[in-house]
Parts: C-alpha cells; sequence; structure tokens
C-alpha cells in the first residue's frame, strides 16, 4: 500500500547523483494528450508499466521523477504514432522485463501461466472427487 | 521505570506461556471426565498472561505519549512535536511496537477464550490452551531475543527522528490494530482446530465455539481491508484504490481463507458436514496470517511496512513460520483420517454449492499466493520479474466469476439435497439479470470485458442477495440471516462500485495559471489561488479549486501538497468531493516554471461503493454474531432452566424420566 514511501525514500537518498530530479519535468509527465483517444491509449499502457524506482506501483500512480520521464516518454511516443506494443518493447529492451506488468510467457514467468492451469485441474478433480461421486453411490468420501 | 515493567511483563509473560503449554498439554493425559492435577494450570496462566501482555504495550503507549527519549524505539519514531494522536499511533508505526501490539492481542484473545468459554470437554481446552501458549512463547521469543521494544539508549537522545508522515494519518491509527486483532483472532481459530482435532472433537459443537471467532477474526479483516484501501485511495493522491501490492496481498490472504472458513465452520455447526475442511481452513488461514506477518515484518519486501532490514529478524519469523505451519500440517496429515466422516450431501444441495465457492476462494487465495510469492523467488535467483494487476486481475476472475455466480444461487438451495428445477424461476432471473445489464451497458460504449462483468454480475447479486427474504415474514427471520442477506448485498455493493471505477472514471491532468479553468465531465474546476499554509510538524501549498457542476453552485475544495521536515518528505493532500453518485478527486502538484501549477482531477463515478460495499459485509459479519450470541444464549437459559426443574422434581422425590 505504501510503496510511494519507498519511492520517496529512494529519490531522497538518490538526490545528490540524479540530476534529474531538480530539472523540471518532461512536458508529457503531468498533462495529457489532445486527443482522447491516443491519451486513452497511452493510459493503458502506463497502467501496465512499473514505475521501476518505486515499490509496486504502475508509472501512472507515481510522483517519483522517472515515472514522470516514463509518462512522458510514453505519451510522446504514441503521438508520434507508435504502437503500445511497440513501446512496451522499446522500454523492456531498454529496462529489461521487470519494467512490464503485462504477463508474457518466458523462461523466468512460465510458472506464473503453468500454476493457474494447474490450480484449475486441481480445483475440478477436487470438486469432482467430493461432489461428483456423491450421485448415487453410497460409498462417498466425507467431507 | 515505565520501560523495565513492560520488559519484565513481557518476560514474565513469556514464563506463563511455558507454563500453559506445559499444563495444557497435560489435560490430555487425564482420562475421559477426569481431570488431571496439573492441568488446573492453564487456564490462570492464560488470564493471567493477557494482563501481563496488555500491561507491557500499555506501558510502551506510555512512552509514546510522554515522548521518552531515552527508549531507542521512542527516539528512532517519534518526535515531541507531533500531535499526540499520532504519538500514540506511532506506537504501533513500526516493527517493535507493532509486534508488541500482535503479541498483546495474542495473549489477550487467549485470556478471554481460557476466561470464557466453558463448553468445550476439558482435554480439548487443555489442547487448545497448549497450542495457544506454544504459539505465542514463538513470538514472545521473537520480541525478547530479535526485537526488543523497550531497549534504552545509553544517553537518551535530544530530539526524536520523527514517524513516516504517511503513516500520520488517522486512517493509519485504525487500519494495522483492525488487521492485527483480526489476524491474530484467526490464532484462536488455529488453536481450536488443532485442539479439536487432537483430541477428536471435530463436531457441531466445537463448531458453535469456534464460529464466533471466525466471525469476529473476518470482521475485523474485512474493517481492516477496507479502511486500508480508502487509505490508499485518498493519500496516495493518484485515485488508485487497489494495487495488489504484496503487503495488500498479506492482508488479503487471510482474509480469503477466513471468508472460507466462515463458512465452512457454518456448515459444520447446521449440518455436521465438511469436518476435515474445516479443520483445514482453520490451519490455512492463521498460517496466512503469519505468513502476512513475515512478509511485513521480515524485510523480504524492502517497502514501507519492512523497516527491519535486518536478515536475523527475517529468518526468525520464517522459523517460527515453518515450525507451525509445518507442525499444524503434520498433525493435520496424520490425524485428519481420526476424524470420522462428517454427513453426506448432495451435489445441488447448500452444502455442495459452499464446498464449491469454497474451493474457489482456495483457488484464488492460491493465485494471490502465487504471485506475490514468484517475484520474491526469481530475485532471490536475480531474475527480477513485475507481477501486478494485468496478472492478478484476470487470473483471479477466473475463479471469481464462476464463484459469485453460484453464490446467487447458493442461498436459495435446500440443506442436504435440492432440486435445481425448484428454482427454474429464480436462476432465470439472475441469468437474465447478468446478461441483460451486459447488453445494456455495451450499448452505450466499449469498455473492458473485466468491469462490463463485474457490472453484470453485481446486478444480479444484489438482486439474488434478498431472494432468500421471498416468502419469509420478515420479522420472524432470524438475525443471523439478515446478516447474510446484508453480507452478500455488501458484496454486490462493492463489486458495482470497482466495476464502475474501472469502466466509467474520468482523468483531468493539465498545468493550469490561477484563474484558469478545467472541464471534466460535469464539473468546471477553477483554479482560484495558491497559497502557503502550515501546520504542527509540516509546511504545504494549498490550492483553492473552485468546483461547479454543470454551472450550479461552485463548492471549494482545498488540495494540499505537505512538506514534512522530520522526516524530510512530501505527501499530497487530496481533497475529495463526495456525491451519492461518485467522488470528485482533486490533487495539486508542483508548479511549472511558466507560473502554472499542474493539477490532477478525477471523477470516479460510485468509487464509494467500493467501501460502502466493504462496510455492509462487516455489519453483515457483526449481525451474523449478534445473532449466533442471541441463540445461545436463549439456549443456555433454556437448558439451565430445564436442569433446575430437574433438579427440583429429583428433589421432590418425583425422579421423572430422563427427557431432554
Amino acid at each position: 500500500m505504501i510503496r510511494w514511501l519507498a519511492a520517496f525514500f529512494i529519490a531522497i537518498l538518490a538526490l545528490p547523483v540524479a540530476a534529474q530530479d531538480t530539472m523540471p519535468p518532461a512536458p508529457y509527465a503531468y498533462s495529457q494528450l489532445d486527443n482522447p483517444q491516443l491519451e486513452a491509449e497511452a493510459a493503458a499502457l502506463m497502467h501496465t508499466l512499473r514505475c521501476i524506482k518505486c515499490q509496486s506501483q504502475s508509472i501512472a500512480d507515481s510522483d517519483a521523477p522517472m515515472a514522470g520521464d516514463m509518462r512522458h516518454q510514453v505519451r510522446s511516443r504514441i503521438l508520434a504514432g507508435e504502437s503500445p506494443d511497440e513501446i512496451r518493447r522499446w522500454l523492456i529492451a531498454r529496462y529489461g522485463d521487470y519494467v512490464s506488468y503485462e504477463p508474457e510467457v518466458s523462461a523466468t514467468t512460465w510458472p506464473l501461466f503453468a500454476v493457474p492451469v494447474l490450480i484449475v485441474l486441481v480445483v475440478a478433480g477436487v470438486l469432482l472427487r467430493r461432489l461428483g461421486q456423491r450421485r448415487g453411490s453410497s460409498e462417498g468420501q466425507s467431507s | 521505570m515505565t520501560a523495565e515493567i513492560g520488559l519484565a511483563a513481557l518476560w514474565l509473560a513469556a514464563a506463563l506461556a511455558v507454563l500453559q503449554m506445559v499444563s495444557g498439554a497435560f489435560a490430555l493425559r487425564a482420562a475421559e471426565g477426569e481431570v488431571n492435577a496439573l492441568a488446573i494450570y492453564a487456564r490462570p496462566a492464560a488470564v493471567v498472561q493477557a494482563f501481563l501482555a496488555v500491561l507491557a504495550f500499555i506501558m510502551l503507549l506510555y512512552a509514546f505519549a510522554t515522548t521518552d527519549l531515552s527508549i531507542k524505539l521512542v527516539a528512532s519514531n517519534s518526535h515531541s512535536m507531533k500531535p499526540m494522536l499520532y504519538k500514540l499511533t506511532g506506537t504501533w508505526g513500526n516493527h517493535e511496537g507493532s509486534m508488541l501490539l500482535w503479541v498483546g492481542v495474542l495473549a489477550l484473545s487467549g485470556g478471554l477464550l481460557a476466561g470464557f468459554e466453558k463448553r468445550l470437554p476439558e482435554r480439548t481446552m487443555g489442547a487448545t490452551l497448549a497450542v495457544q501458549g506454544f504459539v505465542a512463547l514463538g513470538f514472545y521469543a521473537f520480541l525478547l531475543l530479535s526485537s526488543n521494544p523497550f531497549e534504552r539508549l545509553p544517553v537518551p537522545a535530544a530530539e526524536g527522528i520523527g514517524l513516516n508522515p504517511l503513516l500520520q494519518d488517522i486512517g493509519l491509527a485504525i487500519h494495522p490494530p483492525t488487521l492485527y486483532a483480526g489476524y491474530v483472532g484467526l490464532s484462536v481459530a488455529f488453536s481450536l482446530a488443532m485442539g479439536a482435532l487432537l483430541t477428536n472433537q471435530v463436531n457441531p459443537a466445537f463448531a458453535r465455539v469456534l464460529r464466533p471467532w471466525v466471525l469476529g477474526a473476518w470482521v475485523l479483516l474485512t474493517f481492516g481491508i477496507t479502511a486500508g484501501s480508502y487509505w490508499a485511495y485518498y493519500e496516495l493522491g493518484w485515485g488508485g484504490w487497489w494495487f495488489w501490492d504484496p503487503v495488500e496481498n498479506a492482508s488479503l490472504m487471510p482474509w480469503l481463507a477466513a471468508t472460507a472458513l466462515m463458512h465452512s465452520v457454518s456448515v459444520l455447526a447446521a449440518r455436521d458436514a465438511l469436518r476435515t475442511w474445516t479443520i483445514m481452513l482453520g490451519v490455512l488461514a492463521f498460517s496466512m496470517s503469519m505468513l502476512g506477518t513475515f512478509l511485513v515484518r521480515s524485510g523480504v519486501l524492502t517497502s514501507v511496512h519492512a523497516f527491519a532490514v535486518d536478515p536475523e529478524r527475517g529468518a526468525f519469523i520464517l522459523g517460527l513460520l515453518l515450525l507451525y505451519i509445518g507442525g499444524a500440517f503434520t498433525i493435520f496429515a496424520l490425524r485428519a483420517g481420526a476424524v470420522a466422516e462428517g454427513k453426506r450431501f448432495a451435489v445441488a444441495s447448500r452444502e455442495g454449492a459452499l464446498v464449491f465457492n469454497n474451493v474457489m476462494l482456495s483457488a484464488i487465495l492460491a493465485i494471490v499466493l502465487l504471485g506475490t510469492l514468484y517475484p520474491l523467488l526469481t530475485e532471490a535467483f536475480d531474475v527480477r520479474v513485475s507481477v501486478g494487476p494485468p496478472y492478478f486481475n484476470p487470473a483471479s476472475a477466473i475463479f471469481a466469476v464462476p464463484m459469485f455466480l453460484v453464490m446467487a444461487v447458493g442461498p436459495l438451495l435446500r440443506w442436504k439435497s435440492d432440486k435445481p428445477a425448484r428454482l427454474q424461476i429464480e436462476l432465470g432471473l439472475i441469468a437474465a439479470l447478468v446478461i441483460g445489464t451486459i447488453v445494456l451497458v455495451s450499448f452505450f460504449g466499449q469498455f473492458p470485458l473485466l468491469p462490463l462483468l463485474g457490472l453484470g454480475l453485481a446486478a444480479a447479486l444484489a438482486v439474488a442477495a434478498f431472494m432468500p427474504l421471498r416468502g419469509r415474514k420478515l420479522w420472524r427471520v432470524p438475525v443471523a440471516t439478515w446478516g447474510m442477506v446484508l453480507a452478500h448485498f455488501g458484496v454486490a455493493v462493492s463489486l458495482f462500485g470497482m466495476a464502475c471505477e474501472g469502466a466509467f472514471s474520468q482523468e483531468r491532468l493539465a498545468a493550469v495559471a490561477p484563474g484558469g479553468t478545467e472541464q471534466i465531465g460535469d464539473f468546471s474546476v477553477t483554479l482560484q489561488s495558491v497559497t502557503p499554509v502550515a501546520g504542527p510538524n509540516w509546511t504545504a501549498i494549498e490550492a483553492r479549486l473552485a468546483i461547479s457542476e454543470s454551472g450550479g453552485e461552485p463548492v471549494i475544495l482545498y488540495p494540499q501538497a505537505r512538506s514534512f521536515w522530520s522526516p524530510p518528505m512530501s505527501t499530497s493532500e487530496s481533497a475529495l468531493l463526495t456525491r451519492w453518485d461518485g467522488q470528485l478527486y482533486a490533487v495539486i502538484g508542483n508548479q511549472a516554471e511558466d507560473g502554472r501549477w499542474q493539477i490532477r482531477v478525477w471523477w470516479k463515478p460510485f468509487v464509494t461503493f467500493i467501501w460502502y460495499g466493504g462496510l455492509l459485509i462487516a455489519l453483515g459479519g457483526v449481525l451474523a454474531i449478534a445473532g449466533r450470541v442471541k441463540v445461545d444464549v436463549k439456549r443456555r437459559t433454556a437448558s439451565t432452566k430445564g436442569a433446575e426443574r430437574r433438579a427440583d422434581l429429583e428433589a421432590l422425590g418425583a425422579s421423572p424420566a430422563p427427557a431432554e
């Protein structure tokens, strides 16, 4: 809940080294695109990108200067006609998989997809065993 | 002196926990109906221990209230200039203090159980108290050996460092104690479950003893999560109300388990079915509480909750976690076979629906657990993975959608066995509401799938929640049933709020010069002025925003950007305009070079319903407790009266037939 705090702590600690903190934020960090459709596209994308300086926050809800810069990148690239997927790929190439909340199956993330499938199977199994065999048969297991 | 009294009380309490554990264990060696001579100390030990642990906490509270800077914990977490309220809440705004609160609540609930619960057989009670003492002992050891809250400084500090400004808020004054009380209430459920398992007493009588604890813990967790969500919403300044942050998940997981446990206990109490399932959920719920404590307190998350970046503490809690959870599941595995089979039931029955939904809740729990722990796991191998809303939302919806559908129908089914054909009209109405709402809403625009489904389900659930009352005389419906109706309706209300927030929110971010106006939805927002203001331990710039709805009389909002000086930090204080159909959320940001101010405004239709729903759910739980207590008291007075009458008759020498 309080990932803000971590962001601020880090921002404060980083003050002497991060010259960007003293610079004014980029134009699209805190203002929207004029075209509502493009802005909606940008907003949807921003909600799935991680503010890498923060604790569990997307760049769409962080005050960290870095999140502002990334918002500017997303909006200006959308305005320049790039697709959200291209922008995501560009950001991943720059910051690594960590920057994207959108899950993608890869060598490191496959259990995130395999386990839910497994859970579905286990759930189906448990329900069939607990509920299914009661029909008719009196040899039902206890619950 | 206060610190020394507190520390001494803690050591004594730890010693009593040992006595409680040993004495309780001796109860197991007593034959049926007899009392072991060594088993009589368990109850008094638990009661005195509760007094001592609470005393220790009060001592710490007093040290914070008087800002006793010779105590290390006070010096590093408080400040003499803080308002009194936040001095007090600062007591649990840090690692040691919050663990002391945890242990205090644990001892208090153990004391209440020992002092007031007379319905259980002595052997079961002894085993329960032994387990409770064993759990308490581990946490006393953790406090005393690695997180002593009463440590003195060699030289008292001149001034304290202060409390994290984000925590200086009324939301945080109530959120952690409520959650902790909920977590720890589940410890009693755990101890009772283990006690019943060890003495083979898993039956409806045991379920009736267990139920108020589970309900109470569940109400507190519900309330704590609701308060925490609202706090995050208004305090973090971007209008988000749930982030799937590990710390939030840490409170959600015990809630999911407790929700399943609560339903399971009701089935056990009413129908004597789902015996092992209830015990397993009891173990699971407290395991999740401890896991939550571990995640938040060990430093694995390096978030604000994890002040302890000290691996020793993390390892200690992990050890406790493995000991208790591992031990509990081992006993469960060894003893579960001995628990006799409960009553059977058909698929289409109320029990069947409850089993289905308990399995769904457990599956959602598994998804949240996986998504929370997986990034930690890969980080250990230096691979950083982000798991966030785009993962959690669809993955949990897979199980949540069928769960909500069954939840609409379940309460209409009869116990044991029912024919779905009997409910044709109701089923048709529910299906029509889901489909009709989705079609109707899609007619007005393109919306994401999940909010759309949420709207459909919310409409159906809201109507279905009241269906169990159909054809009944309303004044004769038991209070507990009203509780269920209200809680289920609360789920619909909350779901409606979430779906509306997801589908219809509007956002306006802009740089505005004083005097400038921005439009959002039906509202026009005028920045009238920006002025500096000062508080007790902060300074701020405050914007004066005139909000006018469709050209009507303007309302003034005052969002602030605060700068605290000890510790130095800035926070956004959002200003909210609450209407019955939503909230306008305004934040003031920085000043741009050209003198304009960044303002952020959101119009969030029906967002408040999320928390109204949460409160309704909690209120439903309170009604359920009240209803059960009423019935229990009635039953008890009836049985005492009956016993008196029998005694009177015997005294008269009539010796009647032993009729119950």
